[in-house]
């Protein structure tokens, strides 16, 4: 049996959230008979650059930048290291961010030598810990080239004010560039309230109904980077390669539906998260909201539960058929202890036991159901005592 | 039966899930992550995940990678360096069956509803009256009933060693019958978290500080010196720092306070038994203390001596006598019992001092 969002519960969509079928309908053309390279003389590459060009219109619209500062990539990953090496590249400096970042940003920074700034307890940049940070750095004489604060957090959901942080830069680092990995921001947050607070901003367009493999960096008008890529000197020689035309089409077409449905979107998706999550903690006891709802998405359903494992967890409730998540995997498939949770000083207790359900345009009432029935039913398993076991852990069982 | 296949992405546990599936059990394999460092070898690397992956898909069963990294720290990785600051002489992958293998994953098998655990040790649990025996593996060259000694009754009664009753070349050939990828894979030898090219003294370098040993003969003359005396194990010829030429001179002490070793002849390491600790059994200590002479197995393919065995009384502290003398064992080598046709496993622990 194919596995699908037909035949799962999928509440995961802070991973990947399913293409919109207008923005798979956008892409097919360009997959079969609109191929040309829209780098091409002729009139047929010249048809599909205009393709391209509209497509940079929508999404700087939905951003509210000029279509001159919209450059296309290959993934979020991408925006951000052509953000935040591209600037060390071209400027020096090192790079600062707060310890949530996801890994995109936090191992770009640390790899060009930057520094990590502490955040609260819902996981938002310590905006004096950052004004010091800033500080202690030109105290030494270092420059900082970049600062970059994630939008919206990809485990807990939290929201950062960029406003709030740029006027944090712009006193404490004036030279420095203001990066921000919005990956996860376009379903929920007018991206037009964010952009003029930065001078750099990533998108992954499979966040938001569009497919994988394509991506967006926003780059103020007059910054200039260091390409990652030498080459052909596709989109004004910030990033060479053939353009991805079927994947920037769906994505511009993704962004714009996205951007026209997200109040009512959210909601619904608001009350279904809330009955979710209202529901588990009213049927469990000892259970956290990892961060409150005023300050997150309303898509983010994230938990701590105490005295479980999230593996376990995990192993059950995929049984149950519902696809969830826990914090980021290594290279080898296996989960990682979240960096998120401990920056944010979650108790020991309850972060073994985190659990990221994330809601997307697709999910549904029933989704939600049958989660809170598998989730109540798995977790009071794990946490009935286990008399038949006898751990080999414990050598005693010898007896004279 | 629903089982937990442990899959390292080696031939012995490929084979070991085929098998499972074979004889019609539910399975679903896991891989374990334990070592979160640098790594060239043994379970760890994330090849080695792709290969158990691969060999799980073609068996079209489900696969999963435990995260446990923290306890293999905590109960493998710091233990033995603190052993080699110590001066005892670790085995660490008896201590990962020991406590991840057979405790952690096992625990996690039972709690998600698993009937059993399967490994690809060659090692066999055989119906016995009064309950299961461990039983050596019916490879001899292969066998690997000693580094599994730790298990106990409760824990036999619900692990699988599917390939125990095969030889190494069976297993391949049943691994090439089926295509699986893992067919032709060599051995996996050394600790996991060792490296190749960086070997132990690296790993230990970058964790503890070396002190330098005096190397000094048995009137107490000094000999030579060593840069590290915590990288000198019991009964080591080479690497002391002695000239060649003369008699073979082997470490017969260390004494880690004053970070001196003492150097002697081969018949200088022979003693009369060894005091043994953190004994466990497959049964229990009563039964065994029945018997006259037992063998006795002090590294994972050394041939089996015969002694005596004296069990103290909370069962958790055995005096082993030799029949006829043998060479020291290095303290912290695990030390197992077989009964007197080196089939069965009686029970084992970790060598102390010994006795004269």
């Amino acid at each position: 049996m194919v596995l699908s969002i037909n035949t799962l519960t999928y509440l995961d969509h802070a991973a990947t959230t399913p293409m919109r079928p207008e923005a798979v309908e956008a892409m097919l053309p360009f997959l079969s008979e609109r191929f040309a390279n829209p780098s091409g003389s002729h009139r047929f590459a010249r048809s599909v650059r205009q393709v391209v060009d509209e497509a940079r219109d929508v999404v700087a619209d939905a951003l509210g930048c000029t279509p001159g500062e919209i450059v296309f990539t290959g993934c979020g990953t991408e925006s951000d290291n052509a953000a935040i090496a591209g600037t060390q590249q071209r400027h020096g400096g090192i790079g600062v961010c707060p310890a949530v970042e996801h890994h995109a940003v936090l191992h770009a920074t640390l790899h060009g030598g930057g520094r990590v700034v502490a955040v609260d307890s819902a996981a938002r940049v310590d905006l004096t810990a950052l004004a010091t940070t800033l500080d202690d750095i030109a105290a030494i004489g270092q420059t900082v080239s970049i600062v970059s604060v994630m939008a919206v957090n990809n485990e807990v959901g939290s929201i950062t004010s960029l406003a709030d942080v740029a006027a944090v830069v712009h006193r404490h680092a004036p030279s420095a560039l203001l990066h921000t990995d919005a990956v996860q921001a376009p379903c929920w947050i007018d991206l037009r309230t964010i952009t003029p607070h930065v001078d750099l901003l990533a998108l992954s367009a499979h966040k938001f109904g569009g497919p994988k493999g394509v991506g967006v960096l926003m780059a103020r008008q007059g910054t200039v980077l260091e390409p990652l890529l030498q080459g052909g000197g596709q989109e004004r020689d910030r990033r060479s390669g053939t353009h991805n035309v079927a994947g920037i089409v769906a994505m511009s077409e993704a962004l714009r539906l996205t951007d026209i449905e997200r109040v009512a979107d959210n909601l619904r998706i608001e009350s279904l998260r809330n009955h979710l999550v209202d529901t588990v903690l009213a049927e469990l006891d000892d259970v956290i909201e990892t961060v409150a709802r005023d300050s997150k998405v309303v898509g983010s359903a994230h938990i701590c539960i105490a005295d479980i494992e999230s593996e376990a967890l995990l192993y059950l409730l995929d049984e149950g058929g519902i696809c969830a998540s826990a914090a980021s995997a290594c290279a080898a498939g296996a989960m990682e202890p979240s960096h998120v949770l401990a920056a944010m000083g979650v108790d020991r207790r309850y972060s073994p036991g985190a659990l990221r359900m994330t809601l997307g345009t697709t999910t549904t009432e029933d989704d939600i159901d049958r989660t809170i029935d598998v989730l109540v039913a798995a977790v009071r398993r794990l946490r009935t005592p286990r008399a038949a076991h006898v751990s080999t852990a414990d050598p005693t069982g010898a007896s004279a | 039966m629903k089982v937990m296949v442990a899959m390292s992405g080696g031939v012995d546990s490929s084979v070991a899930a085929a098998l499972l599936v074979e004889q019609g059990h539910e399975v679903v394999g896991v891989t374990m992550r334990l070592w979160g460092g640098e790594s060239d070898t043994g379970c760890c690397s994330v090849s080695d995940v792709d290969d158990a992956r691969r060999v799980a898909q073609q068996l079209g069963i489900d696969h999963l990678v435990f995260n446990f990294t923290e306890d293999f720290n905590t109960h493998v990785v710091d233990p033995y360096v603190q052993a080699h600051v110590d001066g005892i002489t670790p085995n660490p992958c008896i201590e990962c069956n020991r406590h991840v293998k057979f405790a952690r994953l096992s625990e996690r098998a039972t709690l998600l509803g698993f009937d059993a655990v399967a490994t690809g040790h060659h090692a066999r649990a055989t119906e016995s009256g009064r309950g299961l025996e461990l039983e050596r593996g019916a490879d001899r060259d292969k066998d690997q009933s000693y580094v599994v000694h730790m298990i106990d009754q409760t824990e036999l009664q619900r692990t699988m060693f599917p390939v125990g009753a095969m030889t190494k070349p069976e297993v391949r050939a049943h691994a090439a019958r089926l295509g699986l990828r893992t067919a032709t894979k060599p051995d996996s030898q050394d600790v996991c978290f060792i490296t190749s090219t960086g070997g132990r003294t690296t790993f230990l370098g970058d964790r503890i500080p070396f002190r330098r040993g005096r190397v000094v003969d048995s009137a107490g003359t000094t000999v030579a010196t060593v840069p590290a005396v915590e990288m000198i194990t019991l009964g080591q010829r080479r690497g002391i720092g002695l000239p060649g030429g003369g008699p073979k001179q082997f470490v017969v002490d260390i004494d880690m306070s004053s970070a001196t070793i003492t150097v002697g002849t081969d018949a200088d390491l022979y003693v009369a038994g060894h005091i043994v600790h953190e004994m466990t059994w497959i049964h229990d200590a009563a039964t065994v203390a029945e018997i006259p002479t037992v063998l006795v197995q002090c590294s994972a393919h050394g041939a089996p001596q015969p002694a005596t065995v004296t069990i103290g009384t909370d069962g958790r502290t055995a005096h082993v006598r030799w029949i006829d003398p043998q060479r020291r064992i290095a303290p912290g080598q695990s030390v197992v019992l077989y009964d007197p046709s080196d089939r069965f496993v009686l029970g084992g622990g970790i060598a102390g001092a010994p006795l004269t």
